[in-house]
């Protein structure tokens, strides 16, 4: 709910604030319509600073260490990795559906957030739909391997004829569901960036000194000129976007979640596992925009609009959608235990007390009870605490997915078969070179392209900024 | 005189001043070429007259495109050509089909949609736009007055232009 004063009539000529001092400033520091500009083109015109440098080194570096793992892979073929009959998926997929979910915060601010006129959004929007994208493309990575040869990927996934060597495809497979949701999050996505993006470009064209920043940024601005009539078709169209990027962004950790449950693997069979997937994609998407909100503000210097607020915002819906995981949890574990089926209460208590506890109790510490230290006001408008937290909601989303795949494969339903499954040092590499090109792809995005989205943020400043 | 050449531009600094003075220089009877402005300025479109954009039509139509597209896919490659019992399951399994149907509309209203919008908003990247002022983008709002497009003289317009709020009055030619 918006709580303005009636907005002065614009004979006022008055440039202060129409917010009432009921709801905190979005952008501090005073900063005027050209601050905004100067803030944000600033560091996509200077020479990067030192510590960017180093992050990109770093991050490279892994890149490099893990493209050798992923080529290693690819060469020899997935027995590379620690797999084995009995657990035939495990740290891939468990990684597929950890990517997949953090993107899932970047359409969550941009598209859900603009439905529900949320205009802290602004100063956060643009990152996280980066952050987006790079994490469907590092999301994309592990089913493709998983194929063995993914170069003949395109008669398996593709709806081709007959004649290209298999059958039609099977419609009644939720991988194939799959194909088509993870494609269309990624596609719709990139385009809603881009979109974005275009009056951003616009801007730093005309501010370029130099030939070839002209070029680029006038060829990737298309032309853009702000008129009044390309404004309003812009409006409708995001707008549009938004409305149809909400149920997609729903409906792909949904069908992520239906791969586990339409199969018949005790402590996958569940009814609860779309909503329940859904809220661990924002939680742990969200856990990410904070991870890197804060080291991006803090190397470029963006205290003043990505405010405490902002992050005290973000870690009430940590809260929110870290208590629907527990929730799930307990849930799950009660229809097992009241369902009377051996089976099912048998998976859930090899999750607790089998071999595999040490990964059920990380992911219950994590994700059920760090979150919860945000009740405290002290704790969620701290930096440090924020930037602790973020990083352990993650490590507890991935326990997460290792958890329900492989304690609910590694007990066969012949004993005979029980097996346990170890990583390989190519099951590490390859998950290393998601993250490389996760943070290669993300520091490059902060150099070269505005990392706020200005003309929205320019939108709300009169309204919302503080004066002091 | 020749139109799209000569022009008379009013800078405003306010976006709720520029609304008004858009107000008052169409009140006075001034044809208003287009307002440029670094970010969407709510109710612009509506003072200057600008009919609503027909854009949702098209995103629906191409929705409709994606819906139909996907089920003739499913039925055609599951149903017709190539019936299969996959699991003792039906040829005809409409509740499977939701997903990727799904997904089909979602992707041809986004492409559709957007790729109308390109061609409409005349954006590509080729394009060589009519830079007005170089701080259209930055932080000021121009109202561009094409000469050509008035009865009225540059001197007039400029009186009018500078009444209405425009704190800076200016004029651009193009060759």
């Amino acid at each position: 709910m918006e709580i303005t004063a009636p907005v002065e009539k614009a004979t006022d000529h008055s440039h202060e604030p129409v917010t009432a001092s009921v709801r905190k400033p979005l952008v501090t520091g005073g900063k005027t319509i050209h601050d905004v500009t100067k803030d944000i083109c600033g560091p996509v015109e200077a020479a990067p600073p030192k510590t960017w440098l180093l992050a990109m080194g770093l991050s490279s570096t892994v890149l490099l260490v893990g493209l050798y793992a992923l080529l290693m892979t690819l060469w020899e073929g997935i027995g590379m990795w620690g797999l084995n009959k009995t657990v035939g998926w495990a740290w891939d997929i468990t990684n597929f559906v950890w990517w997949v979910g953090i993107g899932h915060a970047g359409t969550l601010i941009s598209a859900v957030l603009l439905l529900f006129r949320q205009k802290w959004r602004t100063s956060i929007n643009r990152a996280a739909e980066a952050m987006t994208i790079f994490a469907v493309i590092c999301a994309a990575v592990f089913p493709v391997i998983h194929m063995g040869r993914p170069w003949l990927g395109f008669y398996w996934a593709l709806p081709l004829p007959n004649t290209f060597g298999s059958l039609w495809l099977n419609f009644n497979s939720p991988l194939l569901w799959d194909v088509f949701a993870i494609s269309t999050y990624f596609s719709v996505s990139l385009v809603f960036w881009y979109i974005g993006l275009v009056p951003d470009f616009a801007t730093i064209r005309d501010r370029a000194k130099n030939k070839i920043s002209k070029l680029i940024y006038g060829g990737l601005s298309l032309g853009w000129s702000g008129g009044a009539k390309n404004w309003e078709r812009y409006e409708s169209v995001s707008l549009i976007l938004a409305g149809i990027a909400t149920p997609l962004v729903l409906s792909v950790h949904t069908i992520v979640s239906f791969d586990f449950a339409t199969s018949v693997i005790p402590g996958w069979h569940t009814t609860i596992f779309p909503p329940y997937f859904v809220a661990g994609a924002i939680f742990s998407g969200f856990a990410m925009v904070l991870t890197l909100m804060l080291v991006t503000r803090r190397i470029y210097k963006l205290e003043d609009y990505i405010t405490i607020h902002h992050i005290e915002l973000m870690n009430i819906i940590i809260i929110v959608t870290g208590s629907v995981v527990g929730i799930a949890y307990i849930t799950e574990f009660f229809i097992a235990a009241y369902s009377g089926v051996e089976a099912e209460q048998y998976a859930f208590t090899n999750r607790m007390t089998g071999p595999y506890w040490w990964a059920y109790w990380s992911m219950m510490t994590c994700n059920v009870i760090s979150p919860q230290l945000f009740w405290f006001k002290k704790i969620r408008t701290s930096i440090a605490a924020t930037f602790i937290i973020s990083i352990i909601v993650n490590i507890g989303m991935w326990f997460e997915r290792f958890v329900i795949i492989v304690t609910s494969l590694h007990r066969d339903f012949l004993p005979s078969s029980w097996a346990m499954f170890t990583p390989t040092l190519y099951d590490i590499g390859v998950y290393l070179f998601t993250f490389g090109f996760f943070f290669t792809a993300y520091f490059l995005f902060a150099k070269f392209f505005p990392v706020i989205n200005m003309a929205e943020v320019k939108a709300v400043l009169k309204s919302t900024s503080s004066k002091e | 005189m020749e139109s799209n050449k000569n022009f008379v531009l009013g800078v405003f600094n306010d976006e709720d001043v520029l609304l008004d003075g858009v107000q008052k220089i169409k009140g006075g009877g001034v044809n208003i070429h287009e307002v440029f402005t670094p970010f969407p300025v709510h109710g612009l479109d509506h003072v200057l007259g600008y009919k609503r954009s027909k854009l949702p039509i098209a995103a629906f139509l191409f929705g409709l495109t994606g819906t139909i597209l996907a089920i003739t896919m499913q039925v055609g490659m599951m149903t017709v050509d190539w019936p299969m019992i996959i699991g003792g399951k039906d040829y005809l399994p409409v509740p499977t089909f939701v997903p990727v149907t799904f997904e089909l509309t979602v992707l041809l209203t986004a492409f559709g949609m957007v790729g109308t919008f390109l061609v409409v908003a005349d954006l590509k990247p080729w394009a060589k736009p009519k830079i007005f002022d170089i701080r259209q983008t930055d932080d000021k709002h121009i109202v561009a007055i094409d000469l050509a497009d008035n009865e009225k003289d540059k001197a007039e317009l400029e009186l009018i232009l500078k009444n209405s709020g425009a704190e800076e009055v200016k004029d651009k030619k193009f060759d």
